[in-house]
Order: C-alpha cells, then structure tokens, then sequence
C-alpha cells in the first residue's frame, strides 16, 4: 500500500487481526520518505510483513516508471534501517523451492541446507554424486516477495492503465467502483503478466478494453474459492483475503479511488487448499 | 468595402449555419454539441488540471455520464445497500445507552477494561483497529446486559471464507445455565441392522438376513459443563452489533474428529462440514471443537499469577487438580524476564487427552446389565486394561512444549526495543498461528486472531479410507451348486428306477441302499 496513504490505510486491513505497532507506523513513515529520496524511487510502498521465529521483516517496495516491471524490493528488521533485496531470477526461484523448507527463521544469513543425490553416466557407470543446495534467507526473502506479488497481488479494474508504449502506469481519472461493482469478483485483476488473456476467444475480448483489461481477472482463478471477498467496517469497505497465501489483504473502498493490498504471514504457501475448501 | 462586406456576411452566414449544426440535437442522446464543448470548457476553467490536454477525453466522458446520472436520480433514490444498512442501524444500537446503567457503577461488571486490553494489543502489533476496536467491546457489553455472566472476556476473531466470527468467552454465575440448545447428535452405524430388521419382517423372507457383526467402539461420554472442556460457554457473531449466538458444548468425538480434517470456515454457523472422516455435526460444533483445541494449546499467564487452592492436601491421582485461583500475592515478574525465557509463563488451560476430553474415562467397564457378555470377556478385562491417558498438569511452563518439527512452539519477544522501560512482552504461538498472550506487570491477556487452524509442519495428507470388507464368510449354505444337465438327471432315474427293480426282487435281503449324491 502506498506509504502516502498508510497511517488511515492500515486500519482498513486490520480485520485480519495483524497490525503495526504505534511505534512502528511513526518510523515507516519517517524512514519512507527518506528512502524514497535516497533511491529516487517514484512511489514507495509498504509490502507487508512476514513473521518469522526470531525476528519479523518488514518489506517495502519502490516503483519507478513502469509500475509492474521496475520494482525494487527493500528489508528491514526496526522499519528503521533498509537493505535492498536481491532481484528474483529463474534460478534463484528454483534453488529455493529445493532447498528451503519450514518457517522463516527470522535471520537473513541463516543457511537451509539440502542435499541431493544425482546421478551422472548411465548404466553401469552410473556415479552418485552428493550435491549440497545451500540457500540464504536473503534470498528465500526475495524470491517469497517476489512469488507472492506474481501470484497474489490485486488491484481494482481500472486503477492502472497501459499506455500505447507498453508502460504500465496509474490511472489519474480512477474514481473507484461503485458498490455494485466492488460486490463482484471479476472486477478485480492479478498485477502481474497475464496468462490467460491471450487464451481468450475473440468474442469475450470483444467486451474489454485494451487499454484497462491487459491484467487477468480473479474470477477466474482456479480452484474457485481460493479469494474471500467481503464487505467489512459496516460494509464501507471491500476487503479480499486470498487463501492460497494466507495474509495477504487487498482492501478497496467504493467510489474512491483509496485501494492497496499489504501481506501481513509467515510467508508459506497454503498447499492444503483444494482440501480446505 | 461591398466585397468585404459580401465576405464578412458570408462569413457570418457560415459560422451562424455552424452553430445551427452544432446545435442540433442528436437523436441517440438528445444532447448536442455545442452545449456538450461549453459544459467541458467550464468545467476546465473551473478545475484547471494539469495537462489538461491529455486528459480531455476523461474528462469530456465524466461530464457526459454526469449528465445521465443525474437524470436518473429525479427518478428514484438510489438505494444504499440494504445490508449496509440493516448492520447500520444495528450498530446504532450499540451506542445508545441501556436502562438502569446508573446503579452499574458500584455492582462489579463481568467486562475487563476494555481500551486498556485494545491498547496493549496495540502495542503488540496485533488488533482490529482502535474503532473496530471499540464496537466489539460495546458488543461484549451488549452480550453482557442481555445475559447472566460472571464472568465475559473476548477471545478473539476466526476468520472465515464469507464471513467471519467474533467470539467471546463466558462463565455462567452460579444457577444460572439454561440447557436451550438441542444437540445433534451423528447418526450411528447402529442404525442399519435395524433397517434390515424391518425390511426382513416386510418382506417375510425365510432365511433371516445377515446380522452384521460390526460393533461401535463406545462413545466417550461428554464433559459435563462447567468442566474440563466446557469449562466455559462461548458466543459468537458475525458483525459487532448483530446478535450474539450460544456455542454448543462439545463432545470427546468431535474433537477426535476436528484433530484429522483441516477446512476453512465460511462464515454461516450451519453449513455441514463434508470431509472424510466424517465430521459430527456442523459448523458451530466444528467451531467449539476448534476454539476448546486453541484454548487448551494456547491459553497462557504469567507464572504465579494462578495457583492451586490450598484445600486439597494431597494430588489425586486420577485427573490431577483441574481448579485454580488466582493469587494474591502476585507481584509481577519483569518484562525482559518474561520476554526472555519460556519457564515464565504457564498454561491455565487444562490439556486435552488423546480420548477427547481432560479427564480420562476408562471405557473397558462394561455396563451392568450385559450379563453374557462379562461372562466371556472376563479373563480379557484384566489383560486389556487400557493405561489411563496423561497430559501435562495444569499449570506446566511453556518450556515443556513440544517443538513442531524443527519450530519451537513459541516465538517470545518485547513489543519495543526503543523505549524499553515501558515495553510489554508479546509471546506468539508458532503451533496455533495467530494465538497472542502479552504481559505487562500484573496485567496480561490471550487473544487469537487467525484462521482457526493448527500450523502442521508438513503437507496435510487427509485420512485414506478404510479397506472394503473382506466377502462374508463362505460356508455350506451359500456355495453355489452346478444344476445337474438333462443327461445326468436321466441316468439318476434311470439309476434309481433300477434300483426300485432290484429292492422289490431282493424285497426281504435289505441290502445297503446306496445314495449317490450329485455335487
């Protein structure tokens, strides 16, 4: 959520039951701004928190021109002090789903090891080999943030335009949903490169926009039910809790442009979901 | 000057016959042109954006759909939502004040200070949000005026898929329990050989059906409330404001049962719960089972704040003490203390047995009346005994807990490293995510805010069911016989003609009858 509108923001996301201490808001938004200068960033944004044993990081994102692609993710452990976070490569995704298993512990040096036993030649000669997977927290980090953005980040139909360049970028004449259309789950659209919208025949595209629809909708996650919507705070605001990473909140409030999402967890996915539901 | 006077009329001319153009009415939108462009540059000079010239269209299409929205309103109100406003009204409720709140003042009220705990929370990083807050608090009160408790306490929030749950925790005073609600109780297997038994005599068939075999293992008794697991009745609502509804207590099956499934709540307090094993009930028992599990796991005080009533001189041995009071004395531990090590907090929640329940029932005693069956089942009794489950006495430190796998089960830390002094010491519970307790001096409190499931360490595997039943035992009555052809019943007649022959010839020796069977 955008560091601008965090201090009345917060409150809305709350319903989860996570929330940042009084403490906690006054340095973010102090060591916000300061970051955003220091990086010359054009928004900053404060991603969420993931908890781990030890200790608990705070994430905060920086875009710069294209709001989709040019992300810098930063850590902190007292919202003071920020360390940039590697960028999230193929490899790095791979090396991590092998290796790292279990709660986050809370510190970003701490190594999980994994070892694998593969094999090299064929047949008879084939010769076990021992291959050690180290991988550092840091990096489980990044390439958590970088999943979760991938596969949960949500924003309201409209919120974001793409210019004819192809940079992606905020839509100053959002004035929100109405209440009718914050009720629907189609209305709302994954902020990632989309997958299913080139699958779609001619006819469905015919409804769309171009310049609004180049995002996937929610409505079409499978398995349904994996998105909770509801109306909270005597339905003045329309709050979305995914369940296949359990924390992450998407807020809206209809007929204004005010929306954000924040990921408050242990930063696991919820594989146990298709039997949850 | 004619000519130029020629020119400038037809100027005139032309731009009048533009005007006129633009001036005409289309037929789709009856609006016209020229008023459309004043409206748009008024409102230009109006706002006097930046850029204005990138964002003309925008604002040329607002002003169009501004115009018909107001068209629409002369017509008819547009209706808030009416579940906005129904839950309006009823939070309007909660802050008119009851009758007979004056004499309040001296009686001791059954709720904790309420700003006082949302603060604390606050501080942990954990909450609703200090105007949510303040109407759940107000909800408690209304939960309290309306019924006759001791003693109230809000245990916290259960989010669901549509909706979610408040629940709030509540002791009975003495005399005051109503047994109003109906249990469901699960159908049990029991009830097929008696199906059969009926359609048996219906249909007055000779040979009996099968009786089944298969006996239920015993149900295990329910605690009675005010005990053990029902120590406490709880209320739940969906929305601070709506009214509260009582839990059912919870009996030893469905909790054996919530420990092997792992499914989201929805929200509506009757949905059925389908899952294997199967599940008995719905969801308000399913909720009980889950909130006694979370309660037994995660409910945690300071140590000494509780202890044991000094009229029992001995430790029983059976069951071990299940009442505790809190102590006078208590002075306090300090904060880094606390935040630091484990061995200072202790659970005041009784543990639940593998059985189901925090007293542990022998199930082997027959009851009185099975004459037969105590006759055979004698010399089995003594050899199978079952050893009397144990938990951890009440009041055990948290550093007996058993780690997850490689997580130790609670994360401990102090809600600030800035101003220390006034800090106050969050324990966070890495089994049952979302279970808070904090302390500070003589002050300290449990809440959980959380999905209401129980942190696994690996993949959920669901329970595979069972193996079919092997076939009924095969036996005389039911093989099957091959029907003798024509040929073989021929030369049986034949067979037996002859000898009807041979014994009216041999009438007076008796001779050995010989029978041939057919198999």
């Amino acid at each position: 959520m955008d560091s601008n509108t965090l201090y009345y923001s917060l409150d809305l996301v709350s319903g989860s039951g996570l929330t940042l201490s009084s403490e906690q808001k006054a340095a973010l938004q102090t060591s916000l701004v300061i970051l955003k200068r220091n990086n010359k960033f054009n928004r900053i944004l404060f991603w969420g928190k993931i908890l781990g044993i030890k200790g608990d990081y705070f994430i905060a994102q920086g875009v710069s021109e294209d709001e989709m692609t040019d992300k810098k993710s930063l850590y902190s452990f007292n919202c003071v002090d920020w360390h940039l976070l590697p960028p999230a490569t193929e490899a790095m995704l791979a090396e991590v789903s092998a290796a790292a298993k279990g709660r986050f512990v809370g510190d970003p040096s701490h190594e999980y090891e994994h070892t694998e036993i593969r094999r090299q030649g064929e047949g008879d000669e084939a010769v076990e080999e021992e291959i050690m997977i180290k991988v550092k927290e840091e990096k489980r980090l990044a390439s958590t943030v970088h999943t979760i953005d991938k596969e949960v980040s949500v924003v309201p139909r409209g919120a974001f335009i793409k210019s004819p360049h192809g940079l992606v970028q905020t839509n100053r004449s959002f004035e929100g949903l109405s209440s009718l259309e914050a009720g629907k789950l189609s209305c709302f659209l994954h902020f990632t490169e989309p997958q299913k919208l080139k699958k779609k025949s001619i006819l469905e595209m015919a409804d769309l926009n171009p310049s609004i629809d180049f995002l996937d909708p929610l409505s079409e996650d499978i398995p349904k039910g994996s998105w909770s919507l509801q109306f909270e705070r005597g339905s003045t605001v329309c709050v979305i809790r995914s369940m296949l990473w359990l924390g992450l909140t998407f807020f809206h409030v209809p007929m204004t442009p005010q929306h954000g999402y924040i990921y408050m967890g242990d930063g696991l996915k919820n594989l146990d979901l298709p039997f949850m539901l | 000057m004619e000519s130029e006077g020629a020119l400038n009329n037809q100027r005139e001319l032309t731009s009048i016959c533009f005007k006129a153009f633009m001036l005409k009415n289309s037929t789709k939108s009856n609006l016209n042109l020229y008023d459309h462009f004043a409206r748009v540059l008024t409102k230009v000079m109006d706002e006097r954006p930046e850029n204005v010239v990138d964002v003309i269209e925008d604002m040329s299409r607002e002003v169009k759909r501004g115009l018909l929205m107001d068209k629409q309103s002369t017509l008819r109100d547009i209706p808030l939502a009416p579940a906005a406003q129904l839950l309006a009204e009823q939070q309007r409720l909660l802050f008119s004040r009851g009758g007979g709140d004056d004499g309040d003042q001296e009686v001791e009220t059954p709720l904790p200070n309420v700003s006082e705990v949302g603060f604390f929370l606050e501080q942990a990083g954990v909450g609703l949000g200090r105007e949510e807050m303040l109407r759940v608090f107000l909800a408690l009160k209304q939960l309290v005026d309306s019924q006759p408790l001791a003693r109230c306490r809000l245990w916290g929030k259960i989010l669901g898929t549509e909706g979610n749950y408040l629940v709030a925790e509540g002791e009975y005073r003495d005399g005051e329990e109503e047994e109003g609600i109906n249990e469901e109780t699960a159908e049990d297997a029991e009830g097929e050989p008696r199906d059969d038994d009926e359609e048996a005599e219906v249909v007055e068939v000779i040979d009996t059906l099968p009786r089944s075999t298969f006996k239920p293992p015993p149900v295990v008794p329910k605690e009675d409330n005010r005990t053990g697991v029902n120590k406490f009745t709880y209320f739940v609502c969906r929305e601070p404001g709506l009214p509260w509804m009582r839990l059912p207590t919870v009996t030893p099956t469905q909790i054996t049962a919530a420990r092997n499934i792992r499914k989201f709540f929805t929200g509506r307090l009757d949905t059925p719960i389908v899952s294997y094993p199967p599940f008995p009930g719905n969801e308000a028992n399913y909720l009980r089972a889950q909130i006694a599990r979370i309660s037994a796991g995660t409910q945690v005080s300071p140590l000494g704040f509780y202890q044991f009533g000094e009229e029992e001189g001995e430790e029983e041995e059976e069951g071990g003490r299940d009442s505790f009071e809190e102590n006078p004395d208590f002075e306090g531990i300090p904060v880094p203390e606390m935040a630091e090590s484990l061995s200072t907090w202790v659970h005041h929640v009784q543990h639940i047995l593998q059985q189901g329940r925090c007293v542990w029932v022998n199930l082997a005693e027959k009851p009185e009346d099975d004459f037969e069956e105590e006759a055979d089942e004698e010399g089995k009794e003594e050899a199978d005994e079952p050893e009397p489950e144990v938990g951890p006495p009440l009041l055990t430190p948290l550093s007996e807990d058993a780690e997850i796998t490689t997580t130790p089960p609670w994360s401990s830390k102090m809600s600030s490293t800035l101003i220390s002094q006034f800090a106050i010491a969050v324990l966070r519970s890495n089994l049952w995510p979302g279970a808070y307790a904090y302390a500070s001096g003589k002050k300290f409190e449990n809440i959980y805010f959380g999905w209401g499931l129980k942190f696994a360490g690996e993949v959920y595997t669901p329970t595979v069911p069972s193996m079919p039943q092997r076939e009924y035992t095969s036996g005389p009555e039911i093989t099957e016989a091959l029907d003798s052809s024509l040929e073989e019943e021929q030369a049986l007649k034949a067979a037996l003609e002859e000898q009807k022959a041979a014994q009216d010839e041999t009438a007076g020796l008796g001779g050995d009858e010989e029978e041939e069977d057919d198999d």
